[in-house]
């Protein structure tokens, strides 16, 4: 739990040590204390996805998080796995098949992606589908992220 | 992107990413709620828990005296109504007297941080003496001892009645060889974005208020925002940051913009209003739960007489679209068909449930389900193969429909080919085994409305400007709203592609009334087409401009150049030349920065008859969808593997855009039919939450085949038209066309759910009615 207030943790490869309450919630941490906006709030109840995060590597609903239990770990968003130029390939990709309309699930999605490839480097396309279901489109009807998803898988080899 | 071939399709006609893709999928792109600015207080809304309830006193006192409160609103401090049409202007910022639904907003607080905010709402004290609440629009259709509004008609709940009768339907019908009616009743559904949402408001000493909103018509929120708070427009200056979904749930000015307003200007401070996703769905706007009701006569060779059309629309607590809703139910029903004589009633009713506005596909959906059915149905007894029945009926190309709908450009029947071809209908068309079928639906939809909803009719419904200076960047404004459709992309494509200019020197910018010439915005599907025109226009002036610099220099006419990529030489000699830039640096020589202008103004149109507007449009998109079922008999559960998407687009300018927006509109579609349904006991909505309202997931979403076999249209900026909304209405009656053709049952509640199949497989039985030996 945090230290009286002081939660220590890694944020996007380095250390952050952050004041807050302990009933803090992870998405306030990061987008109103922390101002990290690429995480997006969708519904605060951890039924869109539009917060994803990875704490050590998994997907995590930032919403449904309190701030003290990523203490010592590492969390991940968007902006972490941002190229300093550029976009990763799972980025490109979602540009160039049209994943990405409104944009505002496409932060939890790449998240979500990127740590499915990492885990399994060539999914099928269910296990992509498995894999995505805990993040909610409503412009895309899914076919392009799926297609995006693969594209990255190959281009990553 | 073919950036050597020639000119004039070097761009347009290909697959455009998104210019702002890269903002996206980085988390960069700016929306509502990431916007912060100093000082900021949270707004928050304390929302009616009664269905309708008289407010006879209320006390702030307490809230008002609370640490942290910066202000607290009820609704006799700005009470001039608003709504999105001018002629049923009938909502408030905040309650005035009545409260209407549970969820509309009766205070508004501004405070320090969310939980003072919170805790000043629950100090906030009303008397109330409760009404009796109307959750069914049949009860309102009479007089009622409470009516919900003093407009509704005679002392009734009905805020909007169309009747309308062309040609002579009694006697088509008495002479018909063939009648069929279908009955249907369909839940509400919902918008579902994923944006909550979101204002931010700031009002500064000069005398200025600055809002930024998620919003689809930043124009029509600039509008409702100078009426309501008594502020000229060209002191209220609307910012649209990138927006999250729309789908028309943004696209009515809402009451909570205009509160968030309020409480800046009330507390001189900026002021941001985030709504939860329970608030959201309470604010609604979606697609009314409607029963219809749709008798069809034809003739023995299956030429269609006539339609016969009766609607019961649930309108909510307020009218927001519901006047357009109401004549859409009718007459989108007759397109992509000649039907020569047509008699409709319409009647949407006042009920004390969430107000239900436009939705994606908006008035053409339900009923054309009902209609496509009915074609089914017809079919079968004629024994005509559902495609030939249809195509038998296409209206031609350059026509006129009974309500004087003008018809330029279709390729419907080109979408019946193709969607007959690619799904091998004829190979399963009840030929396929029990429990698995095909089945089709075709549709047409408005690519723009062509009665603007404005007050001032004379003005264009769109306009670009431009401004290109010595860096060669050209900046473009204007007020069309990008909601993830891609208008941004194409609006930067069609100026690039006039200027044969590299896409990356065009910049649209945010729209912001400051800059931003007006565009009536997201709605009606009018984009591609309206603002499509504006830009080229735009473009086209800006061209003439730079090629007259070009001209300057290479000592010739401009009629001799060409403009071809990043460069404008001599049409017979090519190797006579000169660069984009350095043509551009000599027509600024002596003027400076260049800037152009364009924009669209539709044209008359429509009958003089009242109501004859609604529905008329400077181009219509057409479609026919093949859905393949296999269903599981025992349990109802379905699945749709495949929909062949034929459609009519004129020409597709950004294939890659169109197919996200078919792929888009078969999801929303299939949702509708197959599971999404606004759950109300009474007038308490049930299940306002993403976890108990449930969007299709990627595993139920079938394979598109999208096929674009569009002709161009004439009027239509190099030639296309809409294919926002109109790839929506063909995917429910494919679906429940299909089921009949897997199971033999037909439905009349949508959404069709696995209990419901199951029931019907059960009705089947009991009435011994065997299907394909089942």
């Amino acid at each position: 739990m945090g230290d009286g207030g002081t939660l220590r943790f890694t944020l996007n490869g380095r250390p952050v040590v952050a004041r807050c309450p302990d009933e803090t919630i992870l998405l306030d941490l990061l987008r109103e204390q922390l101002r990290l906006t690429g995480t997006k709030r969708g519904c605060d109840l951890g039924t869109c996805g539009c917060c994803t995060v990875l704490v050590d590597g998994r997907p995590t609903l930032s919403c449904l998080t309190l701030a003290p239990l990523v203490a010592g770990r590492s969390v991940t968003t968007i902006e972490g796995v941002t190229p300093a130029q550029g976009l990763s390939a799972v980025q490109q990709a979602f540009v160039d098949h049209g994943a990405t309309q409104c944009g505002f699930c496409t932060p939890g999605f790449v998240l979500t992606a990127t740590a499915l490839l990492r885990e399994n480097p060539h999914p099928s396309p269910e296990e992509v589908e498995r894999a995505i279901s805990g993040n909610l489109c409503r412009c895309t009807g899914y076919r392009a992220i799926v297609r995006a998803i693969e594209a990255a898988a190959r281009a990553e080899g | 992107m073919a950036e050597s071939s020639a000119p004039p399709h070097r761009l347009l006609g290909g697959r455009i990413p998104y210019v702002e893709g890269p903002l996206k999928v980085t988390g960069r792109a700016e929306y509502t709620d990431d916007v912060q600015r100093s000082g900021q207080l949270v707004g928050r809304l304390l929302r009616s828990p009664w269905p309708h309830a008289r407010l006879r006193s209320v006390d702030v006192s307490e809230a008002r005296a609370l640490p942290g409160v910066a202000a607290v609103l009820t609704g006799e401090r700005y009470p001039t109504p608003f709504g999105v049409l001018p002629i049923t202007q009938d909502e408030t910022a905040i309650a005035v007297g009545k409260a209407r639904y549970i969820g509309d907003i009766i205070a508004a607080v501004a405070a320090t941080d969310e939980r003072t905010a919170e805790l000043a709402l629950e100090r906030v004290r009303f008397e109330v003496d409760p009404l009796p609440d109307y959750p069914d629009p049949q009860t309102g259709l009479g007089p009622v001892a409470e009516p919900i509004h003093a407009r509704g008609l005679n002392g009734s709940n009905v805020q909007k009645e169309v009747v309308q009768h062309f040609g002579d339907v009694d006697a088509a019908f008495a002479h018909a060889a063939h009648k069929v009616r279908v009955r249907a009743t369909f839940a509400g559904v919902t918008h579902a974005f994923t944006e909550p949402l979101a204002t931010l408001a700031e009002a500064t000493p000069d005398g200025r208020l600055t809002v930024w909103s998620a919003t689809q018509v930043p124009h029509y929120l600039h509008r409702a925002l100078s009426e309501v708070l008594g502020i000229p427009m060209h002191r209220i200056r609307v910012i649209k940051p990138e927006v999250g979904g729309g789908f028309g749930g943004k696209s009515d000015p809402l009451p909570h913009e205009i509160a968030c307003a309020a409480l800046a200007l009330e507390t001189g401070r900026p002021v941001k209003m985030l709504l939860d996703r329970e608030e959201v769905f309470f604010t609604n706007h979606g697609r009314h739960p409607t029963q219809n009701d749709v008798r069809i006569a034809c003739d023995p060779d299956g030429r269609l007489l006539a339609y016969d059309i009766e609607a019961v629309i649930d309108g909510g607590a307020w009218s927001s679209f519901g006047t357009v809703t109401t004549y859409y139910n009718g007459v989108l029903s007759m397109g992509p068909y000649r039907v020569p004589n047509f008699r409709y009633r319409g009647r949407r009713v006042y009920t004390t449930k969430p107000p239900n506005g436009a939705m994606r596909a908006h008035g053409g959906t339900n009923i054309r389900y009902s209609v496509e059915v009915a074609l089914d149905r017809l079919s079968e007894e004629l024994g005509l193969d559902p495609f030939d029945l249809r195509a038998r009926n296409a209206l031609p190309p350059n026509s006129t429909t009974v309500n004087e709908f003008r018809i330029t450009s279709t390729s419907f029947l080109a979408c019946l080919e193709a969607a007959r071809r690619a799904s091998g209908w004829d190979a399963k068309f009840r030929r396929l085994p029990f429990g698995r079928g095909v089945g089709l639906g075709c549709g047409f939809y408005i690519s723009g409305s062509n009665s603007p909803i404005h007050f001032t009719p004379k003005m264009p419904q769109s306009t670009v400007h431009l401004k290109v200076d010595m860096d060669g960047g050209i900046a473009v404004h204007s007020m069309q709203a990008d909601i993830g459709q891609g208008s941004n992309t194409l609006l930067a494509a069609i100026v690039a592609e006039v200027l044969g200019v590299d896409l990356d020197r065009v910049h649209v910018q945010r729209v912001d009334s400051d800059v931003s010439p007006v565009d009536l915005g997201s709605y009606s599907s009018r984009v591609t087409f309206m603002m499509g025109n504006a830009a080229r226009a735009a473009a086209l002036e800006l061209r003439e401009k730079i090629v007259r610099g070009a001209a300057a220099l290479l000592h010739a006419s401009p009629e001799e150049l060409e403009v071809v990529h990043e460069r404008i030489q001599r049409r017979d000699r090519p190797d006579d030349g000169v660069t984009f830039l350095s043509a551009l640096h000599e027509a600024i020589a002596s003027t400076g920065a260049l800037t152009a202008s364009g924009s669209f103004q539709t044209k008359a149109m429509g009958g003089t008859f009242k109501g004859a507007r609604a529905g008329t449009a400077p181009a219509y998109s057409f479609s026919a969808y093949v859905a393949e079922v296999e269903v599981d008999v025992e349990t109802g559960v379905y699945r749709v593997p495949k929909v062949w998407a034929a459609f009519d687009c004129g020409r597709p300018l950004n294939r890659l855009a169109v197919e996200g927006q078919i792929e888009g509109s078969i999801h929303m579609g299939l949702g509708q039919v197959m599971g999404e349904s606004m759950n109300y006991r009474g007038s308490r909505l049930f299940n306002p939450s993403l976890l108990e309202y449930k969007i299709p997931a990627p595993q139920q979403m079938p394979e598109v085949e999208v096929l674009l076999v569009g002709e161009p249209d004439p009027e239509g900026p190099f030639g296309a038209k809409e294919a926002g909304e109109g790839p929506l209405v063909a995917t429910l009656p494919a679906v429940a066309n299909a089921l009949y053709d897997a199971l033999g049952c037909r439905f009349s509640e949508l959404p069709i759910t696995p209990d419901r199949v199951v029931r019907a497989l059960d009705v089947r039985r009991k009435e011994g009615r065997p299907w394909k030996g089942a």
